[in-house]
């Protein structure tokens, strides 16, 4: 039938065709200025980010750069003096590095252990029910805005550690307090985002293990945490990232005033005592009478640069490894 | 080869039964540990869970001992002052404080203070109700009884109430105590509070105290911890997470519908900038919150002054506003708001599309009355999940500068501010005891406005998806 129909096809029928395409492809290309107003608003909308990222950038480089050009200290002196003490004119930024790291120590002791376990037990042992109870249990925890998680630290958890401890060797405020209680706060993340991985392992690799006659747990630790290590590993960093950026538990529980590297004096590292994180100073510089254009206001954007630069590498690490071994098992 | 195995060499690598035997025993009783291991992770975090409610509960509500200037319950006949009239509440302050109660009347007087005392009534209430016969005395000339008619009917029972509940009370906190111990503890408490202040003090009463009371919701924030309420910071974040919203909602739907739907033609460099732009978002969902603060600070506050501050349209103050608040929580929650809207662009099945085009719907008529709708669902859902962000966060604001002395309700975006965990910030950060539990009752009004969003958030869900199937 087909070729027949094909053979029969005249000229004209030919130009019937051609002219029926044409005048639709008229109305298909008729302008619509309303439909173009609407995607240009809708690009408008996608740049948006794009500029929030410039603009986060422009911000803090240019005003660290007025910090920097000011005279009062140089990269060098930033990155290795012991103090940072503003009214001094000494700006070292490692003691407020290092409270920082404190803090994420402490806080991934207890939320990838923790994390990881409660994400094998809702991936591989609990069963469908509880699993479904618990899930959104834990995105309670997960939406509890950080002041509470802040004030749960100071009246919580330090007066526990000082009961245990004794109240000679932990001060009122200190790093291990807000540490442990930003793991709680982060536990929900790293579990959710692990649990995610491990549930993503086919089945078979499952299968494949118990036929060999491995117990649950081997299966579990040998072959499924392996399979979903890369994802695991996404979410300890995306854990770390929001550790170091986390602000109000450190502003209420580890403690105002930086703590002194090194030479005389010097106590940081001391997990009882209390410290002065990146965040935590910019909250409380700011939360004062700040003047514009002062060497103070400047400060906090160099550090603000410095926190930024720390999360977005670790962010992007974190998609990295996603996204590179994302397939791996498919 | 490994495909034939000789049976003489299965020793090598297959333990005898005994062995095996004995091996399974210990490889089950590892398993049996690591599970109790991961039941345990659990179980803390929900142990964590629970202490922190039980502690914000613990301290919102206890007893408390305090001293009076004037027993609370002597000041109206029947004991409860709030309940009284303006009339009883008038004469309680005229027969407690006559001198005060005059200063009452001086407050919404239009003469001048030094005249106050010397001009009849009809001048200093010019324009106000003056009782009968009275037009011609002067304010110190009246009787206790015509003193009370005088501030019955000009001062309003509101302020009557505040001057009472804060200056004739004159509560003062000597020491709270938490609920559990309230509870059970009655006895030595109340002993302790004898023994600790009984001989310094009078007028010390013990009672049990809920620092979350209706008049805390409705009061107006004030630097003593008895008188103070949450309304003012209330209202700062119903219009910050209003405007937010306002701002974030449609260009943050805007945004993903340009990623999924615009993005994909032909064009190589469209492409690749829909890429980028996605990148993009990904990342900035990663950034703490403190240097959307630190941006809002420098742009919102600063840069663009004239604006926020509504200097342009004739207000005066500086950036620190609602509006310069709202601004930068809208790029803060943003991400949250254009990745859920992605994602629920994406569940509407090509099918709907394809037979709106087939109808010969333009491309924005299939997204407007197909697409969206079908989507609403989860992108109110993200929509939500950023509000609620937007509430909770405190690190912005306090870097935007939030000021925490603000005794008055804001009334527009042009307004300084203050909110509800900025508060709980400050109230926690303070070393007296009694603002402790007043932060903690501020944390239960913030944690019962977001279970009321999240509520919001799944009955929308469930309308919609019956307004789809229906």
């Amino acid at each position: 039938m087909a070729t027949q129909y094909e053979a029969g096809v005249s000229r004209r029928d030919i130009a019937n065709i051609r002219a029926t395409r044409d005048a639709k492809t008229t109305i298909f290309k008729r302008a619509r200025p309303g439909e173009t107003a609407i995607q240009t608003f809708l690009i408008f909308c996608g740049v948006l980010s794009v500029f929030t990222t410039l603009g986060i950038v422009y911000v803090l480089g240019s005003e660290a750069l007025l910090f920097f050009g000011s005279g009062a200290v140089d990269l060098v002196e930033f990155f290795t003096a012991p103090r940072w003490q503003p009214q001094a004119g000494e700006f070292g930024i490692m003691p407020l590095i290092s409270a920082t790291l404190m803090t994420t120590i402490f806080a991934m002791l207890v939320a990838i252990p923790l994390g990881l376990g409660a994400a094998i037990y809702l991936a591989e042992y609990a069963p469908e029910r509880l699993r479904a109870t618990l899930k959104p249990i834990l995105e309670i925890l997960a939406g509890i805005p950080t002041v509470v998680y802040g004030y749960f630290a100071l009246t919580f958890m330090t007066p526990l550690l000082r009961a245990i401890f004794g109240q000679n060797t932990v001060s009122i405020y200190n790093v291990a307090s807000a540490g442990l209680v930003m793991g709680i706060m982060i536990l929900p993340t790293i579990a959710s985002m692990s649990e995610d991985a491990i549930s993503a392992v086919p089945r078979n690799l499952r299968e494949a293990s118990y036929g060999l006659g491995a117990t649950r747990l081997e299966t579990t630790l040998k072959v499924v945490l392996p399979a979903a290590l890369s994802g695991v590993i996404a979410a300890f960093l995306v854990g770390i990232s929001r550790a170091v950026g986390e602000t109000m538990i450190v502003a209420l529980a580890a403690g105002a005033g930086p703590c002194i590297l090194y030479g005389a004096n010097s106590n940081c590292f001391q997990p009882f005592g209390a410290a002065e994180t990146m965040t935590g100073h910019i909250v409380r510089i700011s939360g004062g009478d700040l003047s514009y254009n002062s060497i103070d206001y400047n400060s906090l954007f160099a550090i603000g640069l410095t926190l930024f630069v720390f999360t977005l590498i670790l962010n992007l690490i974190s998609r990295y490894i996603t996204n590179r071994f994302r397939e791996a098992y498919q | 080869m490994a495909t034939v195995i000789d049976s003489s060499d299965n020793k090598s690598f297959m333990p005898d039964e005994a062995a095996f035997k004995r091996g399974l025993a210990g490889r089950q009783t590892r398993g049996r540990v690591w599970q109790i291991f991961f039941v345990a992770s659990i179980v803390i975090a929900l142990l964590a869970l629970l202490a922190l409610f039980f502690n914000v509960v613990n301290s919102s509500f206890g007893l408390v001992a305090s001293t009076f200037q004037v027993d609370p319950d002597s000041i109206v006949e029947g004991g409860d002052f709030a309940a009284a009239s303006t009339e009883e509440l008038a004469a309680a302050i005229v027969r407690l404080r006559e001198n005060p109660a005059k200063v009452l009347v001086r407050d919404i007087s239009a003469v001048p203070t030094n005249e106050f005392t010397t001009r009849p009534l009809n001048d200093v209430l010019a324009g106000r109700t003056v009782p009968e016969g009275l037009g011609e005395l002067t304010i110190n000339e009246l009787t206790p009884e015509q003193l009370t008619s005088v501030v019955a009917a000009n001062v309003s029972r509101d302020v009557l109430l505040t001057y009472i509940a804060d200056d004739l009370v004159g509560e003062d906190v000597l020491e709270t105590f938490p609920l559990i111990d309230s509870l059970f503890n009655r006895g030595t408490i109340e002993a302790f509070v004898l023994e600790e202040f009984g001989g310094e003090e009078e007028n010390i009463e013990v009672y049990f105290r809920s620092w979350l009371r209706p008049s805390f919701i409705v009061t107006k924030q004030s630097s003593d911890p008895i008188a103070t309420g949450v309304s003012t910071a209330l209202l700062g974040t119903v219009w910050i997470v209003g405007i937010t919203v306002l701002v974030a909602f449609p260009i943050g739907v805007g945004a993903a519908i340009y990623l999924e739907e615009y993005s994909t033609p032909n064009n190589k460099w469209a492409n690749r900038f829909a890429r980028l732009v996605e990148t993009n978002i990904r990342n900035l969902a990663g950034v703490p919150s403190i240097i959307y603060g630190l941006l809002g600070l420098a742009i919102f506050v600063r840069a663009l002054v004239d604006i926020t501050s509504g200097s342009f349209l004739g207000f005066e103050g500086n950036g620190r506003t609602i509006l310069s608040a709202s601004l930068t929580m809208a790029l803060l929650v943003l991400p949250v708001i254009i990745i859920n809207a992605q994602e629920a662009i994406r569940a509407v099945p090509p099918s709907i599309r394809e037979a709106s085009y087939g109808l010969g719907a333009t491309k924005w008529q299939t997204i407007w009355r197909q697409v969206l709708p079908a989507g609403m669902p989860g992108i109110l859902t993200g929509t939500i999940l950023g509000m609620s962000r937007a509430i909770g966060e405190t690190a912005p604001l306090v870097v935007i500068g939030a000021s925490t002395a603000i005794f008055v309700d804001p009334n527009g975006p042009f307004s300084s501010f203050t909110a509800l965990p900025i508060q709980i910030y400050q109230w926690t950060a303070r070393p007296q005891p009694e603002f402790r539990a007043v932060a903690a009752a501020a944390i239960i009004v913030l944690l019962v406005l977001l279970l009321l969003l999240n509520a919001t958030a799944i009955f929308l869900r469930q309308y919609f998806r019956r307004k789809l199937q229906g």
